[in-house]
Order: structure tokens, then C-alpha cells, then sequence
């Protein structure tokens, strides 16, 4: 353990590291586009907490890391959003919840089906 | 670090937060339910919030709790709901051998992180003491608000115009007869049930608590993200009750609350760089300009973040093509 590093702070750079192969599993292993969604969501959270929890010295934390993680609080929802969206209208446009080589065709062919409201 | 009996509870309250928090990633990550996998998600949102505030971020608390939990969750659960309603079709699931490989390689890399956190050198000052030096010319007493505004002001103009870009993307998601229509669909909840009356209620409180919290990103947690976000959630809360009807995205209004923020930035900038550095402010007049640059990105947040929550058009313009 590094000497200068708050306990409390380790605690949670090692949790912030588990949940970056938490996060990554999800990504790679799940194949549902939320799922994978959820996974994308749960690695960047376990690296700014990394990153947070390593800029705590001892005089406290880092205002600079902090900026840096709203930062990417923020360009990660805007990056979420916009895969909900493009999931959403894949799955209107050809009936399935995922990428072709790995979801079955949906039954009589839903393609170019305009999306129920 | 304080020590004796109070700094033991602490210590128990990190490990018991630290594996809560693994929990509750495990079950949005692996559980069988993609709904009960949304919902760990927020959970995980919330406790990662407290977590902030245990390491000191407490403006990232803030963020973590409205963005990361709060507007990723109504997102997510929405797109569950467009998915279902659609009746697509689940992807089928990775093969035993994937996952091996996938977990192996998930154990690696979180190894690696984990092997070099605690290889950290000593003694590394880090930029707290040189922002706290420069802390009096920025014009604000929250070291946060000074680094987003002042000291990298050129992250928070990018992020505020990646904001923009994702929203459009998210707009040209929509079918053509839809371009530039209503977003989301119509709601609908029972008047006098718990959704329409919260919705009434709670208004009020949160455009007060909103607008205090940018207010207060001057000498405290808080700003123009964490507030922009309680007004844009507010009104969501309006919409999803059905009290309000979201404009038509085409609508100059609306296009100018968007365009707000990065323009009033990007301008003074552009001023500061005709008095020599890009993006900086003269130290005389530099609590004013961030006030002013912190307002118009918070309603360029709010209206950003709200249509990016709302989704792409779904229904035609009711005023014909736009």
C-alpha cells in the first residue's frame, strides 16, 4: 500500500479497479446492447473512481481529477443516450435487440416495420 | 486521518460500501432480468454517490447522483420499455467458452489497474496546492468550479459542445416524417395519481434547489452540470406526468436554449483570445464572466439533457413540416 494514500482511499481505488473488469465483463460477455450498455456505464464509473481515489493525497482530494470526472460524467450519458437511441431504432427497423451475427432473425420478418407507438 | 475508535467505523463503512458497491455492479451486470439488471444499475449509481462523498468529491457526488444514477436510469428504463414495446428479439447468449475468455481477460485487466494503484510513488504533490495558489485569480472559491470554468475551460466548452453533437446524433435517430418533431412519445398518467401530484409538488423545490445549486458552485459543491441537471430532471418530472407537452425540436426557443451555453463561452473565449490567451478571463472581472458563463451553460445543460432524456422525435410537428 502506498504510504501516502488514505486507507479509506486504497479501499476504493481497489473496488474502482474490480469494477473496471466488472464493467468489462459486462461489455464483452453480455450481448444484449442495454446490457452492454450497462457494462459500458459501470467500467467508466470504476475508473473515475479510480482516478478519484489515486488523486487523494494528503492534503485531500484533487480539485483537478474532480473536474475531470464530471467531465466524464457528463460525455458518458451523452455516449449512453445516444446508443439508446440507435439501439432503439435498430431493433424498429429489423425486429431484434442486438447485432445481427449474434440474434436470431425475428419471426415473418419484421424489417422496415415502422416502430408501434 | 483521524484516528481511534471513529476512523475504525469509517474503515468498516468503506469495506461494507465497497462491497456493496460490487454487489450491486454484479447483479446490473450478470443478473438474468434486464429490467432488474436497470434497476442494480441505479442502486449502484446511488451508493457510488456516497462514495464520492466518502473520498471528499462531494461535486461529484453530485454529478453521480443525477447524471450517473438518476438520468443514465430513467434512460436505460425507458429504452427497456421502446424495446418490449417493440417486441424485438434478445440476442442469444455468449457461449460458455466467451464468457471464460471474457472473465479471464475482465480479471486481467482489473489486476493490472489493481497492481498499479498500489505501485502509486510517494509523495506526489498532485495540482491541488498549484490550483489553491491560483485559486484568488479564477474569481470563484470552489477549486472545481475554477479548474471547469477557468483553468481548463477548454474541457467544459468541448464536453458542453460533445453534448450538442450526442443530441443531434440522437435526433437523427428519428424517422423522416418525425425529423424535427415532438420527442418521445405522448404520456400519459391518472390525474390525481402519485406520478401527476409529485409532479406538481416537487416543481417548486427543485427549480429553488436547482438554481441554488449552480448559485452556490461559486464558494461551494455545486455548478452548472449538478444544477443544470436538477432543473432538466424537474422538467422531465412535468413531461413524463403529462402537465407539460415538450416543443417541437425545430423550434427557435429551443434551439436557442441549446445553443446557449457554448456560444456565450466559445464568444468570450474568442474576446479573451483578442486580449491575448483564448478562453481567459482578466482576473478584475473574472467572478462576473464565470457567473455569466456558468448561467447559459446551465440552460443549455438543462434543455440538453432533458431532450437527450426525452429521445429522439417520435410524432410530427403538429404545425406541419417545420
Amino acid at each position: 500500500m502506498s504510504p501516502d494514500l488514505a486507507p479509506h482511499a486504497t479501499i476504493y481505488a481497489l473496488v474502482g479497479a474490480a469494477l473496471v473488469g466488472l464493467g468489462l465483463y459486462g461489455l464483452v460477455a453480455r450481448r444484449h446492447p442495454l446490457r452492454r450498455l450497462v457494462g459500458f456505464n459501470i467500467m467508466g464509473s470504476g475508473l473515475f473512481i479510480v482516478f478519484g481515489a489515486a488523486g487523494m493525497g494528503p492534503l485531500g482530494p484533487d480539485p483537478v481529477p474532480q473536474a475531470l470526472i464530471i467531465t466524464g460524467i457528463v460525455v458518458a450519458f451523452s455516449a449512453t443516450a445516444l446508443i439508446t437511441a440507435l439501439a432503439g431504432r435498430y431493433a424498429a427497423l429489423t425486429g431484434r435487440a442486438g447485432l445481427p451475427e449474434e440474434t436470431p432473425p425475428p419471426e415473418g420478418g419484421a424489417a422496415g416495420r415502422p416502430e408501434a407507438s | 486521518m483521524t484516528s481511534g475508535v471513529g476512523s475504525v467505523a469509517g474503515l468498516a463503512f468503506d469495506l461494507a460500501l465497497g462491497g456493496l458497491l460490487l454487489a450491486t455492479a454484479l447483479a446490473a451486470v450478470a443478473g438474468r432480468n434486464l429490467f432488474g439488471g436497470v434497476v442494480a444499475f441505479v442502486v449502484y449509481g446511488l451508493l457510488a454517490s456516497l462514495a464520492w462523498v466518502r473520498l471528499g468529491a462531494i461535486d461529484v457526488a453530485l454529478a453521480e447522483a443525477a447524471i450517473g444514477a438518476g438520468l443514465t436510469g430513467v434512460l436505460l428504463v425507458g429504452a427497456v420499455a421502446r424495446l418490449a414495446r417493440i417486441g424485438a428479439v434478445e440476442p442469444a447468449p455468449t457461449a460458455p467458452v466467451g464468457k471464460a475468455l471474457a472473465a479471464l481477460g475482465a480479471v486481467g485487466v482489473a489486476g493490472a489497474i489493481a497492481l498499479a494503484v498500489l505501485a502509486l510513488p510517494e509523495g506526489r504533490p498532485g495540482l491541488g496546492p498549484e490550483v489553491a495558489r491560483n485559486l484568488e485569480a479564477s474569481g470563484v472559491e470552489n477549486p472545481v468550479t475554477a479548474v471547469l470554468i477557468v483553468f481548463r475551460g477548454y474541457d467544459t466548452l468541448i464536453e458542453s459542445i460533445v453534448l450538442l453533437a450526442a443530441l443531434v446524433g440522437v435526433w437523427a435517430a428519428s424517422l423522416e416524417r418525425d425529423w424535427g418533431g415532438l420527442p418521445g412519445l405522448r404520456q400519459h398518467a391518472r390525474p390525481g395519481g402519485v406520478m401527476a401530484t409529485f409532479a406538481r409538488l416537487v416543481p417548486s423545490i427543485g427549480i429553488v434547489v436547482g438554481i441554488y445549486v449552480v448559485h452556490a458552485g461559486a464558494y461551494a459543491p455545486g455548478g452548472a452540470f449538478q444544477g443544470g441537471t436538477i432543473l432538466a430532471a424537474v422538467y422531465l418530472l412535468a413531461a413524463m406526468a403529462g402537465l407539460v407537452e415538450p416543443p417541437a425540436v425545430s423550434r427557435l426557443p429551443v434551439r436557442l436554449a441549446l445553443a446557449l451555453g457554448p456560444a456565450v463561452f466559445l464568444g468570450l473565449g474568442v474576446v479573451g483570445a483578442l486580449g491575448g490567451t483564448f478562453l481567459a478571463f482578466p482576473e478584475a472581472v473574472a467572478g462576473t464572466l464565470v457567473l455569466v458563463v456558468e448561467t447559459a451553460l446551465t440552460v443549455s445543460i438543462a434543455a440538453t439533457l432533458a431532450l437527450l432524456v426525452l429521445g429522439p422525435p417520435a410524432r410530427p410537428s403538429p404545425g406541419g413540416a417545420p
